[in-house]
């Protein structure tokens, strides 16, 4: 079974990162892009569980360790 | 040093722990003997326990795993950190400086996080510190509003945390150093990081717990630059040898 934790950051909370991606995307002339937020993709394989387990461990990684909850949000998504 | 009935020294009992990737904690081993005159164990993040009798916990600066996925998230995480938190929970002095605060903030020791410095630079360079207490155990060698002059190397030092704790640090006196101009000024311009309020360094709500990004270990000897940093262990050393 497959699943895909995606970390973001709090609205509200500054990301200088994304800003310079902005910068940069703006300097090469792709425009139209009013705003970048910089986040985390974590792709995981999981063992033989059943889909109930695996979104419980899947929050129990997030909480535990992908994301800081101060500063970051997260989703869940089992692929299947 | 003081003396007990029997007549034996005691001496700070101090630990310095150890991550991968974390550069240094021979600077802080070196401060350590040379204020307290006792050399620190160094105890190694899979031990699961500290040294009998230790009495103070200083996590160094560094990388510890390289910063990956945060600063500090993997060390914060490692099993010797259950055993920093029974001491703390037992009003154990605990000093995290640099990576040592940012472990300190993933592992909830340390209310808030240490982001991407708002300019995205890494900074190395000394800074002047504003002390705004001299009533803790960390800063009793100083007195309150003195301006001290310590260098930092980071590039993740802009603290910030949600209003309300931000609000409850203020409040009660927890924001122990901040940034400042020479003479003591709150400047953005001497903000070096973007740190919220300037905050440099904070305490736990207990006061045993210090967190700073400065790196005041790196300025006890006159032979080679000047000694701000001496009086904050100096300090540590008096408390400590005086429970003893």
């Amino acid at each position: 079974m497959k699943a895909r934790i995606t970390v973001t950051l709090k609205s509200g909370i500054l990301d200088p990162q994304g800003k310079a991606i902005e910068g940069a995307l703006r300097s090469l002339g792709v425009s139209g892009v009013a705003s970048v937020r910089q986040g985390k993709v974590f792709d995981i394989e999981l063992e033989d569980v059943d889909r109930a387990k695996a979104e419980t461990l899947l929050k129990q990684a997030a909480d535990k360790l992908l994301a800081n909850t101060v500063i970051e949000n997260y989703r869940v998504d089992v692929l299947g | 040093m003081c003396w007990d009935d029997a007549g034996a020294v005691h001496a700070m009992k101090a630990a310095v722990l150890v991550f991968p990737g974390i550069n240094r904690e021979r600077d802080m081993a070196r401060t350590l003997r040379l204020v307290s005159g006792t050399a620190p164990a160094m105890v190694w993040h899979a031990e699961t326990e500290l040294p009998a009798g230790t009495d103070l916990v200083v996590i160094p600066g560094g990388f510890s795993y390289g910063d990956y996925l945060r600063c500090g998230a993997i060390a914060a995480r490692s099993p010797i950190m259950d055993a920093v938190r029974v001491h703390a929970a037992k009003g154990g002095l605990t000093l995290g400086v640099c990576n040592g605060f940012q472990i300190l903030c993933e592992a909830g020791l340390l209310p808030g996080v240490l982001m991407r410095n708002a300019q995205l630079r890494f900074i190395c360079h000394d800074v002047y510190l504003r002390v705004e207490r001299s009533d803790t155990a960390f800063t009793r060698g100083y007195n309150a509003g003195q301006v001290i002059r310590v260098p930092v190397a980071h590039g993740e030092g802009n603290y910030i945390a949600d209003g309300e704790t931000i609000a409850r640090l203020e409040g009660e006196g927890r924001v122990i150093f901040r940034y400042s101009s020479p003479d003591g000024m709150i400047d953005p311009n001497w903000n070096h990081n973007g740190a919220i309020n300037a905050i440099a360094g904070i305490l736990n709500e207990r006061g045993n717990v210090l967190g700073m990004m400065p790196h005041p270990e790196n300025h006890v000897e006159a032979a080679i630059g000047p000694t701000d940093g001496r009086g904050l262990f100096a300090g540590l050393a008096e408390v400590l040898e005086r429970v003893a």
